[in-house]
Order: structure tokens, then C-alpha cells, then sequence
């Protein structure tokens, strides 16, 4: 057969495809199944939410951050009640940051278990999504049980947690800490030495230590490439410096590192939130400064000073001494950050969010190139993208 | 730690004593301001230097002050795994100032400054890519300056006539309401007798 000359042209992936984990439009240039180049357009699902966090007070802040990583609300909400506490120059009660812990943890295994298993679907196996969405199930129930919704929160506040724990959750949190662990081991059986899967991922979308720090990456796609870092460990915040747990990292930076990197994570959480609730002195949940918090409901109904606090805390909410802060925390997806400028006022002057997952599929481009196109689809998958805190 | 910033403050104003404008560390954060033409020589230095390392640019962005004679703050945060530190470097600018990019020393600076473009108008100087990013195909203005409205000027729906989106200018159904809670009670309402009184 004569050598046909192949010519190269450009494709559209999206900005509805099922594979790209929200509405993304990728423009690939490709010669036959070879990536040359992609050029991703982000941003449809952009909803202003830094815009609309200067018109709010710094309490109705709170929720839009649930509805940035929708996929683990309450990670990102601790990041900006640990930007306010910051230049508030307060901190949480022990029992709220325990709690804090305790729910952070659920949050990593719930985002986890999503990413992980739709990855695994994205490259072809079906049933660890059927598993792990039961288990995700679970802890969407724990999140209700505490806050009252599934998956918007809005359950931590400046200065603590909006309610202490309903009575037997602990409990409940913790047989389920028991039974988990079966569960994954099944997740894994079906995954590890898979020849299908481990043919999709191992050297596919290698991201060498050099490439990760240059691109920004953090969070298990910087530890799946060889690189100790976790803000968990080196900038403790909250009370993760009293836990004992182990960071795992990856040696080949590919997306199967990438997916073991999440599987061992999701154990890591498992001990932590069992000595989070071995561990949960009992106390107050909130700070005890009513010019921040609100005073109880009964205290209101015969205190004519309490109801003049709950009502200016819920009109006009509480000022926060002009400052600036950068404020990060570890998600699951990887650094967070929070960069909040006060002017002194009730209202944020401006608050700058920064997503981590905005620096991994800025580097999808890199990652792609000379791979086949069902690649670009393992790598998507690999480094855990939600669009809602990609686009804000 | 707050000594060491210090320390890394000292060393690094007195390494580029011709380009740090001043040297801040407010809650226990190092900040520097640098001066706009030189941002690149200061990232390169605090990448490369033994005692810095910050390998990491994470995050660019800006903050616009309208009041002021230069009135954006671009503001770069930079991360050392190694020493296991963090430094916010900022430069002022004015409206129609470009700034040099910093695309050529951190990748990672490439979508965070075509955001801080898209947002607040500020220009990249040598960009390699200087395109919107989050904002609609087409988008007129800047969103996160201070001067535009929170509603914006123009909404778009389907138009069943036409079979295609179209954009109209925003018509709201209730007036936007902005509530001043820095001012004393009185006068806050309209037909407050006390404002009158």
C-alpha cells in the first residue's frame, strides 16, 4: 500500500461530552489519532462568584463557596472561614475544629471515591462507580444529617460550625469507618491489576516533578509525581498536627499513580477521621464573642442585648479589620486558596479564589501531546477537574 | 517562622535594592511591592535564588482600587516547597500600563494572567496567549472592576423568532438594591422622618 500522507486537522471535544467531567470545550489538532495540540476553552460555567462575594457580607459568603468544588462542599468553606478567623485574629473552639477535621476527611473520600471510579468509567469499567456511589451515599447522608443538606452545606462558619453534631453520628460515622475498608479493597480488586485498566493508565499522561512544580500542580497530582508535599503536613492548619497520618506518593507521575495516589488517600482519611472522633473533646462549637456568632435561641427570647446582636449579625454581619490574607488548605483536588482583601467594612473588598484544579487542566495541553485521543480522556479523568471551581 | 520571613524579607530587599519598593509582613504573611518593569527580573531571582526557591507561581490575580492614581494591584503568590515558605510579591499599575509577563518563568502563569486580563482589563505584555478565558465569546468589559455593575449590561436569552441566542440590554425586574449598612440608622430609609427631623 502507498504510504498515505495524513493530513492534520482539528476537532471538537464538548463542550457536552460525557468524558469531560462538566461543560469544557477542548479544540484538539490532530494528525490521525495523534494529539498535536489542545486548546481548552473554559469558563461556561462561570457565575461571577468572586463578583458576587464583594456585594455579600462576610456570612452569606459562606454558601457560594459549596457550590465552587460541588463535589466536597465543605473543604472549601473551611478555607474561607479560616481566611476570616485569620484577620479576625480568632480562632475555633477545639470540638469545631475537630469537627472541622472530621467533616474535611468525609469530604476527600466522598471527592475520592467520585473521581476515582468515574475515571475508571471514563477508561471502560463500569462497576467500581456502582460501588463507590453506595458508599458515596452513605456519607451524603452523614453530610445531612449534620447540616441538613446532601451537598450545600454551608454548615462551617467564621469562628466555628454553624451546629454541634446530632447524637449518634459519631457513632454511626464511625461503623461506617469500619466497614469501608472492605469496600475499597473490592474497588481495588476490580481496578489494580486490571490488564485493561492498567493498559488505559500506566505511562499515559506522565507529568515529570519538574513539569508539576512548573505548572503550578499541587494535591495528589503533584504527590502522584514523586513530590512529598501535603499542606496537611508541612503547614498544619486546623488540628491536623495532632493526627497521626501518612502522606502516599507516586513514583512515575502517570495517571495510574494518579489513581493510586486517591485510593491510598481515601484509607489516610479513614484513620483520620476515626481518631478525629476518638479524639473530640466536648465544648462549645462556636467562638463565645457575640459580635461574630449569634446567641442561642433561648437566650433571644428573654435577653433584649441578645436579640440586638442576632439581628445586627444577620442585616448588617459582623466588620473585619482592614487586612489582607493568602489563606490555603489542602482539598482533595489540591491547594486551595482564598486571597481576601478587607477594607475594614462588612463586605469582602475583594476575594480571589484559587481553584487548584484551574492549574491542573491549564496543563492537559502538555500532558496530551503525542498521545492518542482516548488519552485525552484518561488524562482528564486523571486529574480530577469539576468545572464549578474551575470557572467560578 | 515569622523570623525567618523577616530574615527572607532583609535578604531580598537588600539582593534587589534597586527594584523592592517595600517590604511588608502583616499577619505573619511576606509581602514585597516591586516596581512593574522589573517583575520579571524579581520572579527569576526568587526562583532561582539558593535561599528562596519558590518554585511554584500559584496564583496570579489583582485588585483594583478606582481611587487611586495607579489603581490595580497585581499580586503574585509564590510557594517554596523547599523552605517551606510563601511570599506575595505585588506590583502597582495603572489602567493602560502593560505588565511584563511572567509566562516565560512559571508555565503555570499563562491561564492565571489571561484571567487577570479577562477580569480586570490589565494587559500582559509579551503574552504568548492573551485571550479571554472565563467570560463569554464575544464579552465586552472587564467583570471584577469596581466601576462594573454587578448585573452587567447585557443579558442574553433564546429567541424563538429569530431560532438563535440573542442579547439584550439588562432589564431588571426589581431595581437593584445595594443597602448602605456603614452609615448611621437614620436617613437609611426613604421617608425616614428622622433624616427630615
Amino acid at each position: 500500500m502507498a504510504d498515505a500522507e495524513i493530513k492534520s486537522y482539528s476537532i471538537n471535544f464538548g463542550p457536552q461530552h460525557p468524558a469531560a467531567h462538566g461543560v469544557m470545550r477542548m479544540v484538539l489538532e490532530m494528525s490521525g489519532e495523534i494529539v498535536d495540540r489542545t486548546d481548552t476553552h473554559i469558563g461556561l460555567l462561570h457565575r461571577g462568584t468572586e463578583k458576587l462575594i464583594e456585594y455579600k457580607s462576610y456570612l452569606q459568603a459562606v454558601p457560594y463557596f459549596d457550590r465552587l468544588d460541588y463535589v466536597c462542599p465543605m473543604n472549601q468553606e473551611h478555607a474561607f472561614c479560616l481566611a476570616v478567623e485569620k484577620l479576625l485574629g480568632i480562632e475555633a473552639p477545639p470540638r469545631a475544629q475537630f469537627i472541622r477535621v472530621l467533616f474535611d476527611e468525609l469530604g476527600r473520600i466522598t471527592n475520592h471515591l467520585l473521581n476515582t471510579t468515574s475515571f475508571a468509567m471514563d477508561v471502560g469499567a463500569m462497576s467500581p462507580m456502582l460501588y463507590g456511589f453506595e458508599e458515596r451515599e452513605k456519607l451524603m447522608a452523614f453530610s445531612e444529617r449534620v447540616c441538613g443538606a446532601r451537598l450545600h452545606a454551608a454548615y462551617y462558619r467564621v469562628g466555628g460550625v454553624a451546629l454541634d453534631m446530632p447524637a449518634g453520628l459519631a457513632e454511626d460515622i464511625h461503623a461506617w469507618t469500619e466497614s469501608f475498608p472492605k469496600v475499597l479493597d473490592d474497588i481495588e480488586a476490580l481496578l489494580n491489576e486490571n490488564r485493561i485498566f492498567k493498559q488505559r493508565t500506566i505511562d499515559i499522561g506522565i507529568v515529570s516533578q519538574q513539569e508539576a512544580l512548573d505548572w503550578g500542580f499541587s494535591g495528589p497530582n503533584l504527590r502522584a509525581s514523586g513530590i512529598p508535599w501535603d499542606l496537611r503536613k508541612s503547614q498544619p492548619y486546623a488540628v491536623y498536627d495532632q493526627l497521626d497520618f501518612d502522606i502516599p506518593i507516586g513514583k512515575n507521575g502517570d495517571c495510574y499513580d494518579r489513581y493510586n495516589v486517591r485510593v491510598e488517600e481515601m484509607k489516610q482519611s479513614v484513620r483520620l477521621m476515626r481518631q478525629c472522633i476518638e479524639k473530640m473533646p466536648s465544648g462549645p462549637v462556636r467562638v463565645d464573642d457575640r459580635k461574630i456568632a449569634p446567641p442561642p435561641r433561648a437566650e433571644m427570647k428573654s435577653s433584649m442585648e441578645a436579640l440586638i446582636h442576632h439581628f445586627k449579625l444577620f442585616t448588617e454581619g459582623f466588620h473585619v479589620p482592614a487586612g489582607e490574607t493568602y489563606t490555603v488548605i489542602e482539598t482533595p483536588k489540591g491547594e486551595f486558596g482564598v486571597y481576601l482583601v478587607s477594607d475594614g467594612s462588612n463586605r469582602p473588598y475583594r476575594c480571589k479564589i484559587r481553584p487548584p484544579a484551574f492549574a491542573h487542566l491549564q496543563g492537559i495541553d502538555f500532558m496530551s501531546r503525542g498521545h492518542m485521543l482516548a488519552d485525552v480522556v484518561a488524562n482528564i479523568g486523571s486529574i480530577d477537574i469539576v468545572f464549578g471551581e474551575i470557572d467560578r | 517562622m515569622t523570623q525567618a520571613l523577616q530574615d527572607l524579607g532583609d535578604y531580598i530587599t537588600a539582593a534587589l535594592s534597586q527594584d523592592v519598593l517595600s517590604t511588608k509582613l502583616p499577619k505573619g504573611e511576606l509581602v514585597i511591592t516591586v516596581r512593574a518593569a522589573a517583575i520579571g527580573k524579581v520572579l527569576t531571582f526568587l526562583r532561582d535564588d539558593t535561599n528562596c526557591l519558590f518554585k511554584q507561581l500559584m496564583d496570579v490575580t489583582a485588585v483594583d482600587y478606582p481611587e487611586r492614581e495607579q489603581r490595580f494591584e497585581v499580586v503574585y503568590n509564590l510557594l517554596s516547597l523547599k523552605q517551606n515558605q510563601r511570599i506575595r510579591v505585588k506590583v502597582t499599575v495603572g489602567e493602560d500600563t502593560p505588565v511584563p509577563t511572567a509566562t516565560g518563568i512559571f508555565s503555570s502563569a499563562g491561564w492565571f494572567e489571561r484571567e487577570v486580563w479577562d477580569m480586570f482589563g490589565i494587559p500582559f505584555a509579551d503574552h504568548p496567549d492573551l485571550r479571554r478565558i472565563l467570560t463569554d465569546y464575544g464579552f465586552e468589559g472587564h467583570p471584577l472592576r469596581k466601576d462594573f455593575p454587578l448585573t452587567g449590561f447585557v443579558e442574553r436569552r433564546y429567541d424563538d423568532e429569530q431560532k438563535r441566542v440573542v442579547y439584550e440590554p439588562v432589564k431588571l425586574t426589581q431595581d437593584f438594591r445595594n443597602f448602605d449598612f456603614l452609615s448611621p440608622w437614620e436617613g437609611v430609609l426613604p421617608g425616614d422622618e428622622k433624616a427630615e427631623g
